[in-house]
């Protein structure tokens, strides 16, 4: 059958079971528009490139399944950097398509040229520029496998004009042979024995899980590790969710802004099982003195992640769930005794709490509430900052893929268009935004999104008139020399109501109960504005540079 | 049209990158890229082989002037010069026809450089269309594995290319 | 005199001029913000997203003709420059960018907040920069300002480590950079030069195509002396508007795809066309076959890689613009040219520019009503799309240098940051944004900057529902098949200005326009207006795909 590059696209799509795409149109993929224009799938326009990019990967996140996201050539490609680089450094399987010159122009400084091939690649796991229409559809079906499988992460597609508009007859594109990538999924014998011995002779054992556990959906199989072997469990910001943190054996986080008690496990461990985890520099504190006792055995699906920052004494190259599957039949069940009790100790002596105050409104207390009012069911999103830390600390995360937020790249803007992915991916689920007054401004654009898709997502500005993270820097290292952090703000309440979005304000403990009542129950978008006390810090924390036994606050 | 380019470059890193990165981008074709020190450690020298008309030419020669790392582009190959590139090629060969193998690399002063039990490896270096009619030549034995440099050239006699080089071409 | 890399830096920035910057700050720069607030000397604007900071820094450049400079943090505020470089880039405007990263023990490693910022904008900057070695920031920060500003501007990036920008140094800026691979040449062959005045006075029917690098060099003076020189007429680019006053008798308006008909035609039928620091885009050309096709060609650039790029030259001239142009013009006698300048008059009656000023609000109405209003004075920035193109056909710019654009890279939401950097840039003159619903809502946020600031701009929003220019091209390309492009939901401009503390207007008619508009532009503070607009209302002419420029049909 006859068919055009951009129609041939579309059957891609389709061909990969795609419903959903997030974009925004321009000369360059007009074409692909036009497609689009008679497809069964649902294309969700945003107000800006990067909302596309971030909502795509919301999107995945929740969901599990590839994002996909839509954008023209030049600015508009541009304009997908940081969502790009976003879920290259967290991992998530997502396919870009840009639109690009003609052909012909290309490498001319066309009008809205950009060389994105040459851009993203330190952000893409793969990106492909199709030159001729008759790759366009294998192509596709290998930026979709590559995306998804191994460590999963972004794939670019660049298409020109008079690809996507020229013709042939379309036929499928067959198997697909990629001698350059074959991910190994299945850990070797030999290593797993070594790692069931270490595990076998530990007496105080960590388990150090990672967003690789939800990544490949192995949460049931850690908690049966944990259970098996009474080993308590800290999760990276990535791995929430993927041990049940109302679990008795549930650490919380580690790292920078993690838990004293599961730091001080950690650099008291004799065995670490690292799970899908990456040893990044929030979570080791200074490296030298990392879990200075322990064996670590780290299973993880990128053989370059092993050693990459920290020694790992039995690696285990393969997909997380296969491997704990093949694992856990060599290991024999353990019991409670000293180190847990020690452990038990360490969760009474340091909790993680905060002063309440009647006369300001915490943000820890309104994490809580949120927590309350959503009985922990509920999705949430997080921007970057302290509001992130204090979400991950105050909601108790029950279930893989229920805290979308930003780990490796830290990119402030992402959790509103994250949220309105996830809302899209999860139509019948309170969906929950927890932002900063900083980070909101960086894409509240996408509200105008939120309110034509009649998405109800719910924004939580923890306003405190700062750009509270940096602030908290400055107050601790910098002498309390608050350089270009205090913001002015909009009145969010009324830049909802421009919107035709509803704002609650809340200025009292007080109000939280009826105001998160009301937001959940609204059908439309709501924006909350939390004016909670201004110089609230997260702790506890390790300064940068100390070791995790080195906390402060 | 094939021309030979003399590129001289400042030796930082990620220059490579910079002039990978601007052919990709353009559109232009290489043919082969070899790059290595000079004389002076400062400087690295490219030798790139780029496959293009006279305007091809011209816009990479240009492009390639703006980047801030290169020095020094000639087209060399109006000019005369000389040019190598080295091949290394891994043969089969059983005992009864290493003789003959031998004897190839003989007629191509090629130098054996290691011995297996079914495996000859033998270097060889010249220009392009030696290098060719060597690999040519030792298909039949069975290739096992080839690498080749990519070519390199200079000038001969009293023309230079150098950073303050007596010729002038850009 | 000893002191930190990031101390160092704020000297270096001093000693180049530095007044402001534009940027936000975040983790890995920290360093250089405390620097910053110490030593109190530079002014910085906190911008609400990084891509307004660099869009801002961008439109100062513009127009104040120094250096911009722009600063964030590693990772994302490092990735969300990119657009905004790559529109420098294109648009050839000079900027530092100056970004933080991670430590040096841990660039490589995929840390947290990290990116290969060096090597994403490869294809988008002049040259770029990741400072390994404290001592070497003087020098990298000294060619850093001479590669941006000099020969054809550009953005150059500045990459710092956190740990080297907490190293002590001493700091000694150099007063010269040796920099042995780049050199730009300034003054025009003298043969060339020679050949091409032969050719002027030779040529019957000549054209002057003017572009941005007549802005960049400073050359209007010599541009409008050589046009009534040779009684040449004369359009501009896009990027070129505001350097041949848009009232002269020789002004031809646009070219290209938007161009007016007559700048269009003059092109196609002359025998000489001038190209003047511009670069024959493919918006400007079209077919290439059928542009300026019985011409002999001169064309003047900083640039060598441009001549002979896009078409071919007759007579290529490498050098600034205004120095190509003080060497030529001793060379030139006045010259009469009657008959063609007959021709384009006739041309300039039988099609002159126009629209239906029936019905709704006409978007060309509210333009033509603001440049009377403002005497063709004032400094207009301006989005991306119909708008755009409508600001370029009916705003008459006196004075150059007050058209604030983003031509090459056609970044939808370069409009409100740019007016941040427009009007910091020029405290004194009336800054103007003219924008469309769905350019404003790209980079919105800035509103809270142009608060803080108090920044008096004035924001007229073309609202028309819809992403025009797209819903344009798939009326004429698509046969009407509307997809994404028509919004069923369009934010309330004025209880948005409201929220953000700014005064909100609606014009629905023509008869509002002309009475509202001197209260709005009188107003000592930022104005947003919300002009409702016949959503109908197309770019016209407009020259389809692969067509000829001659070949431009009414929409």
């Amino acid at each position: 059958m006859k068919m055009n590059g951009a129609q041939i696209l579309v059957q891609g799509l389709l061909d990969q079971g795609v419903d959903t795409i997030f974009g925004y149109p321009g000369g360059s993929v007009l074409p692909i528009y036009d497609a689009l224009y008679d497809a069964n799938i649902r294309h969700i326009l945003v107000r800006h490139e990067q909302g596309a990019a971030h909502a795509a990967d919301g999107y995945a996140r929740a969901s599990g399944r590839p994002g996909v996201c839509l954008a023209t050539s030049g600015p508009g490609a541009t304009n997908l950097v940081t969502g790009i680089a976003n879920a290259y450094m967290d991992s998530v399987p997502m396919v870009a398509i840009t639109g690009q010159v003609p052909s012909a122009l290309l490498g001319r400084d066309s009008f809205q040229e950009a060389d994105i091939t040459g851009i993203t690649m330190p952000v893409t796991k793969h990106n492909y520029i199709v030159k001729d229409v008759k790759e366009l559809a294998m192509t596709l079906k290998e930026a979709f496998y590559i995306a998804t499988t191994g460590k999963p992460g972004p794939v670019l597609v660049d298409i020109p004009r008079d690809v996507s508009g020229g013709t042939m007859d379309y036929e499928d594109p067959g198997p697909i042979n990629l001698p350059g990538y074959r991910p190994v999924l299945e850990g070797k014998e030999e290593q797993l024995n070594k790692a069931a011995a270490a595990i076998t002779d530990s007496i105080r054992p960590v388990i150090y899980a990672g967003g690789g556990v939800i990544g490949s959906g192995a949460h049931q199989e850690l908690k049966r590790l944990a259970e098996l072997l009474m080993a308590p469990v800290t999760t990276t910001l990535m791995g929430l969710g993927g041990f049940p943190g109302d679990h008795p054996l549930y650490l919380g986080m580690l790292g920078m802004h993690g838990s004293r008690y599961a730091n001080y496990a950690v650099c008291e461990s004799d065995l670490l099982i690292a799970v899908g985890a990456r040893f990044d520099d929030r979570v080791t504190g200074k490296i030298e003195s990392f879990a200075p006792d322990a064996t670590i055995i780290h299973i993880d699906i990128d053989p370059a992640e092993i050693r990459k920052n920290v020694r790992a004494d039995i690696p285990v190259v393969g997909d997380v769930k296969i491997v704990l599957n093949q694992l856990l039949p060599r290991l024999e069940a353990k019991l409670s005794g000293a180190w847990q009790q020690k452990i038990d100790q360490w969760k009474k002596e340091y909790p993680i709490g905060y002063e309440e105050d009647n006369d300001k409104l915490k943000p820890q207390q309104v994490i809580s509430a949120i927590y309350k009012a959503t009985r922990g069911q509920a999705r949430i999103a997080t921007e970057v900052g302290q509001h992130q830390m204090w979400a991950a600390h105050y909601y108790t995360y029950t279930r893989p893929r229920s805290f979308i937020s930003s780990g490796g790249l830290g990119a402030m803007g992402y959790g509103f268009p994250a949220a309105i992915g996830v809302q899209v991916a999860c139509p019948d689920e309170v969906v929950f935004d927890i932002a900063g007054d900083g980070s909101i401004q960086m894409n509240i654009q996408e509200m105008a999104t939120a309110v034509n898709y009649q998405l109800p997502v719910n924004v939580a500005v923890m306003n405190n008139g700062w750009l509270g993270m940096v602030r908290q820097w400055q107050e601790l290292f910098y002498n309390r020399r608050y350089s270009c952090t205090e913001l002015v703000n909009p009145d969010f309440v009324k830049l909802a109501e421009a919107y035709g979005a509803s704002g609650i304000r809340v200025t009292r403990g007080a109000d939280l109960k009826p105001a998160l009542e009301e937001a959940i129950r609204n059908s439309g978008p709501v924006m909350l504005d939390f004016v909670i006390e201004r110089e609230e810090n997260v702790f506890p924390m390790v300064p940068p540079g100390e070791s995790l036994g080195n906390m402060i606050g | 049209m094939r021309h030979t380019l003399a590129v001289l470059v400042e030796n930082n890193p990620g220059v490579l990158a910079r002039v990978a990165g601007l052919f990709s981008r353009r559109g232009f074709n290489i043919d082969s890229l070899a790059v290595g020190r000079t004389e002076n450690p400062d400087v690295s020298r490219m030798t790139i082989v780029v496959e293009g008309d006279d305007r091809i030419l011209e816009q990479v020669t240009k492009q390639l002037h703006k980047l801030i790392d290169v020095i020094k582009i000639s087209d060399i190959s109006p000019e005369e010069y000389v040019d190598r590139e080295l091949v290394i090629i891994k043969v089969h060969s059983d005992p009864a026809r290493r003789g003959e193998i031998m004897q190839v690399a003989d007629i191509f002063r090629a130098r054996i450089v290691d011995l297996g039990r079914k495996t000859i490896t033998l270097e060889c270096t010249g220009n392009n269309g030696k290098i060719n009619a060597f690999e040519e030549s030792l298909r039949p034995y069975g290739i096992k594995e080839l690498v080749r440099t990519g070519k390199i050239a200079m000038l001969r006699g009293l023309r230079f290319t150098s950073v303050n080089g007596q010729k002038d071409d850009d | 005199m000893e002191m930190t890399v990031a101390q160092a830096l704020i000297r270096c920035l001093e000693m180049e001029g530095v007044e402001v910057i534009f940027g936000y700050p975040g983790g890995a720069i920290l360093p250089v913000y405390d620097a910053l607030c110490k030593m109190g000397s530079i002014k910085h604007i906190l911008a609400r997203h990084e891509q307004g900071a660099v869009h801002a820094a961008d439109a100062y450049s513009r127009v104040t003709g120094h250096v911009g400079v722009v600063m964030a943090t590693s990772g994302p505020g490092a990735t969300n420059l990119v657009t905004g470089i790559a529109n420098a880039y294109m648009d050839s405007v000079p900027l530092v960018v100056i970004t933080g990263q991670v430590p040096t023990s841990q660039v490589g490693t995929d840390a947290f907040q990290e990116v290969d910022i060096t090597g994403i904008t490869l294809p988008i900057t002049k040259h770029n920069y990741l400072v390994k070695d404290a001592g070497k920031l003087p020098t990298v920060v000294k060619n850093a300002f001479h590669i941006a500003s000099t020969g054809r501007p550009g953005p150059v990036l500045i990459d710092l480590p956190r740990d080297v920008a907490t190293e002590t140094i001493k700091l000694d800026y150099p007063d010269s950079v040796s920099l042995r691979g780049y050199k730009p040449t300034y003054k025009g062959h003298p043969t060339k030069v020679k050949e091409a005045a032969q050719m002027m006075m030779k040529a019957e029917r000549p054209v002057i195509y003017a572009g941005g690098g007549i802005l960049n060099s400073g050359a209007t003076g010599e541009l409008l002396e050589l046009a009534e020189m040779l009684s040449a007429p004369v359009t501009n680019t896009l990027m070129g508007l505001s350097s041949f006053p848009g009232d002269h008798p020789l002004f031809l308006g646009m070219l290209g795809l938007h161009g007016t008909r007559y700048a269009n035609l003059a092109v196609t039928k002359c025998d000489l066309l001038i190209a003047l620091g511009a670069r024959f885009d493919d918006r400007v050309t079209s077919k290439i076959s059928s542009f300026a096709p019985d011409a002999g060609v001169v064309h003047v650039d900083i640039d060598p890689a441009e001549i002979g790029k896009n078409v071919q030259v007759h007579v290529p001239i490498v050098g600034d613009v205004r120095q190509v142009l003080q060497a030529l013009l001793p060379n030139i006698n006045k010259k009469d040219r009657s008959e063609w300048l007959e021709q384009i008059q006739n041309w300039k009656e039988q099609y002159p520019m126009g629209y239906a000023r029936d019905g709704m609000l006409k978007p060309q109405a509210v333009i033509e009503a603001i440049c009377r209003h403002t005497r063709g004075e004032a400094v207009v920035a301006t989005d991306v799309g119909q708008h755009q193109m409508w600001v370029a056909q009916f705003y008459r710019f006196k004075h150059p240098g007050k058209l604030i654009s983003s031509g090459g890279l056609g970044t939808m939401g370069f409009g409100l940051p740019a007016t941040v950097g427009a009007q910091v840039g020029r405290p004194d003159s009336l800054v103007v944004l003219i924008t469309g619903d769905g350019s404003l809502q790209m980079t919105l946020q800035e509103l809270a900057t142009v608060v803080e600031q108090k920044l008096p701009i004035k924001i007229f929003v073309l609202n028309n529902n819809c992403l025009g220019m797209v819903r344009q091209l798939q009326e004429f390309y698509c046969e009407r098949r509307y997809i994404a492009t028509e919004f069923s939901f369009v934010p309330d401009f004025v209880t948005m200005a409201k929220a953000y503390g700014i005064a909100g207007y609606t014009i629905k008619s023509h008869s509002e326009l002309d009475r509202l508009l001197p209260e709005i532009l009188s107003n000592p503070d930022a104005v947003m207006v919300n002009c409702l607009v016949d959503p109908q209302e197309n770019v016209s002419p407009m020259v389809m795909a692969g067509q000829g420029i001659d070949q431009a049909i009414d929409c």
